[in-house]
């Protein structure tokens, strides 16, 4: 168990030394920061001056390792376009893309998990089809199409909730239900498939062969065991929801980090969409992370393996 | 004991039953999602004889017209002699209304065109510029294909190779290949490829080269796991002995046994490069305009849709979203047929 998780730990160090680098060479590819700062008044000497404080006149590995040193203490510069420091800014944003993200996950849960049950234990029935058409419609339309359509038709043509931003309590909705449909549909299906085989597995049969009720069966015996599959998943899903937060809250114009870094890309402001994506990528781990150890609780045979 | 079978007649199938075993293969056969395909393929490859219009240029005097079969829209306003901002939406000037009505006063009420009907010139609508939706979608078929049959061709021979060789060799290359797929799971690749697109400029290469660093590892995870159990064969091992060279047997020998699995993966992971590609394109880091993708075009429409005009955002949807349906479909179709092993993976 240790062993394992301390792997799991050095992994996660590894990935987000491997983003920093990436994200550095990246930032240094597209040409001289200091084009962006400074204009075309300015003398040579502003110019070498600014080399000198931003550590441009240092060779590149020691660039980086300045990157680093910064980063660790959670110093990414100052943003360009805002004129403040990275971190500031980032954590302004941070909290509506952790709404969004905790929101969006629940609906997943809610609806997956539930409806996976029904269409399993009521195969070929009605809620089946039903949960067949939302599991299609999750996995085969794209997030963003699928955010301007909702946004289209309960937000203009009904009225029933903003079109975008963040106002009120129900102007979370949609760009939860958007975000959360993918992994609603992926949980459904897992969810499905695991229960299937459990019911079908001898344990069940003797239960009902002792004549245990059917719901105490579905419950107890047969739906903890049909958990470990959506388990699993669940880490891949807190992960991607952070990055499937980029295109909805650019849809929804949402203001989070995911707009956040797209605003930071178009506008070649380096700093600060280096801070992002680092944030994104530390979310994106911990959140693996937090799923391995918990797999790991659960499941015995990873523990001792 | 035998049954008593004395009393059976066997009779040849009837014609109608011969007719309704035919129909049973043929129900079996995804007909839908090969038939969405199908569609998808012929409108990319014929795009130009296909296409009724030119998809890049457009008429401005045509533009936002709605699709074929909607109504035009109408409004009573009142005809002023000029107008404010405001009134805008109430009202008309004398000298418009004046075209449509040579007789018209001052104060009287006019129906006016807010929106004109749809033509059956432009099936489907036109655009902000006047451009024919239907022909952009016929169009941003191929974009489509283009960057999905180079994706899985170069990002799955990758994937294959790094697999076989984490396979075969095990120890060290394998630990470092495995951990390498690790890291791409659990980094936010669209951010970095967005990131990769804005530095280094659109262009349709680095599209297919950032979606090539997303399609990879899920190829090299499966063949690395078949290499694994057939490293151990018999056959393998009597190649060893008959001294072919590694590179033989990995290719000669392992590699056709994990075609099957091959299929089933490419068929699911174009879905995924459809969608991811479709999603660069919207975000703006997509294969540089005008050339037509769905993705960008659902874009275009996007701050259309307060006004009402839906169509230039909804077809090109509808065209990922039936495309990547229909491979889904089509892919789980293979996997029960080919390797029904799969099924227990997604």
């Amino acid at each position: 168990m240790q062993k394992y998780l301390v792997r799991r730990f050095l992994l996660a160090l590894v990935t987000l030394a491997a983003v920093s680098l990436i994200i550095f060479i990246l930032s240094r590819v597209s040409g001289d920061p200091r084009h962006i700062y400074l204009d075309d008044y300015s003398t040579q000497e502003d110019w070498d001056r600014m080399g000198v404080v931003l550590g441009l006149d240092k060779p590149y590995y020691q660039q980086y390792g300045i990157f680093l040193k910064g980063a660790l203490r959670g110093d990414f510069g100052e943003s360009v376009r805002e004129g403040r420091p990275v971190t500031e800014v980032v954590i302004e944003r941070a909290p509506a893309t952790l709404l969004l993200g905790a929101v969006s996950f629940s609906f997943s849960i809610l609806i997956g998990v539930p409806l996976g049950i029904l269409s399993a234990v009521k195969r070929g029935s009605l809620v089946d089809g039903f949960g067949k058409i939302v599991a299609l419609i999750g996995q085969s339309a794209p997030p963003f199409w699928l955010g301007i359509m909702l946004m289209f038709f309960f937000a203009v043509k009904l009225g029933m909730v903003p079109p975008y931003g963040k106002q009120d309590w129900n102007s979370i909705i949609l760009p939860a239900v958007t975000l959360g449909w993918y992994y609603a549909a992926a949980n459904m299906r897992l969810v499905r498939s695991a229960m299937l085989d459990v019911l079908d597995s001898e344990y069940i049969k003797l239960a009902r062969a002792k004549g245990v009720n059917s719901r105490t069966i579905i419950m107890k015996h047969a739906f903890r065991n049909a958990l470990i599959p959506p388990l699993t998943f669940a880490g891949v899903t807190i992960g991607a929801l952070v990055t499937g937060s980029l295109v909805v809250e650019t849809v929804f114009a949402w203001p989070g980090l995911g707009r956040l870094a797209i605003e930071a890309l178009f506008a070649f402001d380096y700093p600060l969409l280096q801070g992002v994506v680092i944030t994104f990528t530390l979310l994106y781990v911990t959140a693996a992370f937090i799923v391995d150890v918990l797999y790991a609780y659960i499941d015995p045979r990873i523990r001792y393996a | 004991m035998a049954a008593d079978l004395s009393g059976i007649v066997i009779t040849p199938p009837t014609r109608r039953a011969k007719a309704a075993g035919v129909y049973r293969k043929i129900k079996r056969l995804p007909i839908l999602p090969l038939f969405v395909l199908g569609l998808v393929v012929v409108c990319g490859v014929f795009a130009p004889w296909i296409a009724p219009h030119d998809p890049e240029s457009g008429d401005l005097r045509e533009r936002n017209i709605p699709p074929a079969w909607s109504n035009g829209e109408t409004k009573v306003k009142v005809v002023v002699e000029r107008m404010t901002i405001s009134e805008r939406t109430t009202s008309v000037t004398l000298s418009d209304a004046r075209e449509v009505d040579p007789n018209i006063q001052l104060g009287n009420n006019i129906e006016v065109f807010v929106r004109p009907a749809g033509s059956t010139k432009f099936l489907l609508g036109t655009d902000h510029l006047g451009r024919d939706v239907l022909s952009r979608v016929i169009y941003g078929a191929r974009i489509s294909i283009l960057v999905s049959v180079v994706t899985l061709v170069v990002g799955g021979s990758i994937g294959v190779t790094m697999g076989l060789m984490a396979g075969w060799y095990g120890g060290i290359v394998d630990e470092f290949l495995m951990r390498l797929v690790d890291i791409k799971l659990a980094i936010p690749l669209i951010l970095i490829a967005l990131v990769l697109v804005i530095t280094l400029g659109q262009s349709l290469w680095i599209i297919v080269t950032v979606l090539c660093l997303f399609i990879w590892p899920r190829f090299a995870r499966q063949v690395r796991g078949e290499v694994l159990q057939l490293k151990n064969m018999d056959y393998v091992s009597l190649a060893k002995v008959s001294g072919a060279s590694t590179a033989r047997i990995l290719f000669i020998h392992i590699f056709p046994g994990t075609i099957n699995t091959l299929i089933v993966v490419a068929t699911l992971q174009v879905g995924i490069v459809i969608l991811l590609e479709s999603t660069l394109s919207f975000l703006g880091a997509g294969v540089p305009p005008p050339t037509p993708a769905w993705g960008s075009m659902v874009a275009d429409g996007r701050d259309k849709l307060a006004g009402g005009v839906w169509w230039i955002s909804t077809f090109p949807g509808v065209a990922i979203m039936l495309t990547v349906m229909s491979l889904n479909w089509f892919g789980d179709w293979l996997r029960d047929t080919l390797d029904p092993r799969l099924r227990q993976l997604e």
